[in-house]
């Protein structure tokens, strides 16, 4: 079973990198882009077959060390 | 005292800290590595000190925190036992949850490397009753990643129980907005945790002991708590 885990910083969280990218896009004349925040990708591959028990080893994963839920929040998709 | 320097892969920062502490306790630290489950019998102080522990993936001293030793330092803090941390030491004891909040990127991007001036807020805990409050203090920072911030509750929390140890500040000590750096907030450099055995701070105390590096400002925390261990024996 394969999944993905997205981080991202939360609203009102200082995103000193975001807004750096926020910068180089707008220096290389790309318009239009109101701001930028920058997150984590997570693609794990799993050893459970059963979808609740993947959830939790994947909720685990995220609450012990992915995410650092004191700024950071992540959302877990399970795929097929 | 004796103390146990905690090494991690990545950290760089241990010769220079063993150095102080012998210089300023008499007494050589034990180094451990971080696959040890078991600190030395008698430890005192434990410290984590600075560097770049597995290259800063996934976050500044996220895996680190995680390491097989940590749940022994935090056997050590629970029963008590002294823990400073610093830079990334502060870092991994913020990821560890043994102190609140995190470091971030620094506000300006940069990494920045070079003396700062430290208001010494209270002189009444181990690590700094070799210090006056209020004294200002000169020691260096290196870091990426040091600007503090927690949500308003736990700053409200840290300020009312006087767990700021250290702030940015201007040589005449005054809090200036231009004097903090990185950042953090209410200039923050250095905290305590709840039950005080705990110290966090990004500036590096251990650089400024030797008159020959140009000031000896670092002396007093490892001076105080060398005192504070002689006079508990």
């Amino acid at each position: 079973m394969k999944a993905r885990i997205v981080v991202t910083l939360k609203t009102g969280i200082l995103d000193p990198q975001g807004k750096a990218i926020e910068h180089a896009l707008s220096s290389l004349g790309i318009a239009g882009i109101a701001s930028v925040r920058q997150g984590k990708v997570f693609d794990l591959e799993l050893e459970a077959s059963d979808r609740k028990q993947a959830q939790a080893v994947l909720k685990s994963a995220a609450d012990k060390l992915l995410a650092n839920t004191v700024i950071e929040n992540y959302e877990v998709e399970l795929m097929r | 005292m004796n103390s146990a320097v905690i090494i991690f892969p990545g950290i760089n920062r241990e010769r220079d800290m063993a150095r102080a502490l012998t210089l300023l306790s008499g007494r050589a630290p034990a180094f451990v590595w971080h696959a040890e489950t078991m600190l030395p019998a008698g430890t005192d102080l434990v410290v984590i000190p600075g560097g770049f522990s597995y290259g800063d993936y996934l976050r500044c001293g996220a895996i680190a925190a995680r390491a097989p030793i940590m749940a022994a330092v935090r056997a050590h803090a629970d029963k008590g036992g002294l823990v400073l941390g610093v830079c990334n030491g502060f870092q991994i004891l913020c990821e560890a949850q043994f102190l609140p909040g995190v470091l971030m990127r620094n506000a300006a991007l940069k990494f920045i490397c070079r003396d700062v001036y430290l208001r010494v807020e209270r002189s009444d805990s181990p690590f700094t009753c070799g210090y006056n409050a209020g004294q200002v203090i000169r020691v260096p920072v290196a870091h990426g990643e040091g600007n503090y911030i927690a949500d308003k509750e736990t700053i409200e929390h840290l300020e009312r129980e006087e767990r700021i140890l250290f702030r940015y500040a201007a040589p005449d000590g005054s809090l200036d907005p231009s004097w903090n750096f990185n950042g953090a907030t209410n200039a923050i450099a250095g905290i305590l945790n709840e039950r005080g055995n705990v110290l966090g701070m990004m500036p590096h105390p251990e650089d400024h002991v030797e008159d020959a590096l140009g000031s000896t400002d670092g002396r007093g925390l490892f001076a105080g708590l060398s005192n504070h261990f002689a006079k508990a024996a």
